[in-house]
């Protein structure tokens, strides 16, 4: 799986854009959750929050939202934000399959998460 | 073979509220929008194409349902999963087919000990008619412990050894094959409190696996490769949906059930041609489980990937299934 990585700035605030391409599947999910795990090292109060642009993802299996916990679960033990932006259709229809639009937040697009996530530093 | 379920409920019994039954007769009329229905079987017409939370209901039993294979001359043994409260309407039923005068045996094979699935047998008519027979087969080695504390002081008032019919208990090995009352069966340790076991019946072709109060760990898979092995082109999958992915694996993580994400995940791996959900939470009415159906089946139609399409039930007190 490809995930390409970059900083993204909303007002004053920088945000660490991670975006996965393809599927996160068993054949993928670990090597997803390893590459997120430096970035989840960082994450902390005052730290850019993570953001997750998931519009190149077209599949995702419960192993990966199973990364997607844990991820999250990383983030608020260390205080930090992150979030899941630009979901695709179906992504988006199996999160709320899933009811994991309560695990993580979602947004619409990665500048409204950018908006949401500054405003909660 | 015919499968059907005397309770598919989990954890207690639960009945629909008094504004649970309001609610589907206001939804009736509502879909009847003032209609005139020319006599009682334009009525029923009417009400049988009403959706299924309307017109009826998955019912509030626990854990209990039977297979029925392929008739013998002169067979008169039952087979059965668990002992919930669904075993008491089963024990009606039974009585008034055979009444006490004709011995019958009884086969159950128990997934674990918790109350839920051994309550409905003090409330077994047939138990306390002389001549039948019950064999109680299971993986637990106090199997016989726990079904008799039930019939015990202070927890019920008839002691275990007042029933009429004769009682017999059979320790089954995970793994291994018998060939019990026409169908052969084989049993899988599952991950639950005090441990669950897992059923596969074959009988003529066709299978079924009963797999219910079963936690399935997603970074297991060693053990999710050995439930696919279990479940393997099975003709019917039963299956505990107990939760959403979410809580199962969040705030309910280690309560020993799963949910309808991994139900479907599993059943595709292994070529199922059937899954049954089951084992419904008890705070869903009949609203919910048919929303959850529902976003099921959808889960399956978007995750297919050009396997054949997995049938999806959601079981319902009285369903029955023929394979």
């Amino acid at each position: 799986m490809q995930i390409t990585v970059s900083q993204y700035a909303h007002a004053a605030t920088e945000i660490n854009v991670v975006a996965p391409l393809g599927r996160i599947d068993q054949a993928s999910a670990d090597d997803f959750l390893m590459a997120l795990n430096p970035m989840l090292a960082t994450l902390g109060p005052d730290a850019p929050p993570l953001l997750l642009d998931f519009s190149g993802v077209d599949y995702i299996a419960s192993i990966g939202l199973r990364a997607l916990m844990v991820a999250a679960r990383q983030a608020k033990a260390g205080g930090g934000g992150i979030g899941i932006a630009a979901l695709q259709p179906m992504v988006r229809e199996v999160f709320s399959i899933a009811r994991f639009d309560l695990v993580i937040p979602c947004f619409d697009s990665v500048e409204s998460a950018a908006r949401e996530l500054s405003a909660c530093k | 073979m015919q499968i059907k379920f005397w309770g598919t409920r989990g954890s207690l019994p639960v009945a629909a509220t008094a504004g649970e039954v309001r609610n589907k007769i206001i939804a009736a009329l509502t879909a009847a929008q003032g209609q005139q229905f020319a006599d009682a079987a334009a009525i029923e017409a009417f009400a049988d194409q009403l959706p299924f939370a309307v017109q009826g209901s998955y019912g509030g039993n626990t854990a209990c349902v039977e297979l029925t294979g392929a008739a013998q001359p002169g067979d008169l043994e039952h087979v059965i999963c668990d002992l919930g409260s669904g075993l008491r309407p089963l024990g009606q039923c039974k009585m008034a087919e055979f009444g006490p005068g004709k011995p019958q045996t009884y086969h159950f094979f128990i997934s674990h000990l918790h109350w839920d699935h051994l309550m409905g047998l003090p409330f077994f008519v047939p138990i306390y008619i002389p001549g039948n027979r019950i064999v109680m087969h299971g993986c637990h080695p106090n199997l016989e412990a726990a079904i008799k504390l039930q019939m015990s002081a202070p927890c019920f008032p008839v002691e275990f050894d007042q029933i009429g019919a004769t009682v017999e208990f059979d320790l089954l090995e995970p793994g291994r094959e018998y060939t019990i009352a026409g169908f052969k069966v084989r049993a899988k340790l599952q991950l639950h409190a005090g441990d669950s076991y897992g059923y596969r019946f074959e009988q003529a072709g066709k299978s079924v696996v009963y797999s219910t109060d079963s936690e399935h760990k997603l970074d297991n898979r060693v053990e999710q490769n050995a439930f696919i092995d279990f479940f393997r082109g099975a003709d019917l999958v039963i299956f505990d949906t107990m939760y959403s992915l979410a809580d199962a694996i969040t705030v309910k993580a280690d309560w020993g059930h799963s949910s309808n994400i991994i139900a479907v995940e599993l059943c595709q791996e292994a070529g199922v041609c059937r899954l049954a959900m089951f084992h419904h939470e008890p705070i869903h009415d009949d609203a919910k489980l048919a929303s959850l159906y529902d976003e099921t089946r959808r889960f399956e139609e978007i995750t297919r990937d050009g396997r054949a399409p997995l049938r999806i039930i959601s079981s319902y007190d009285g369903l029955t299934v023929d394979l």
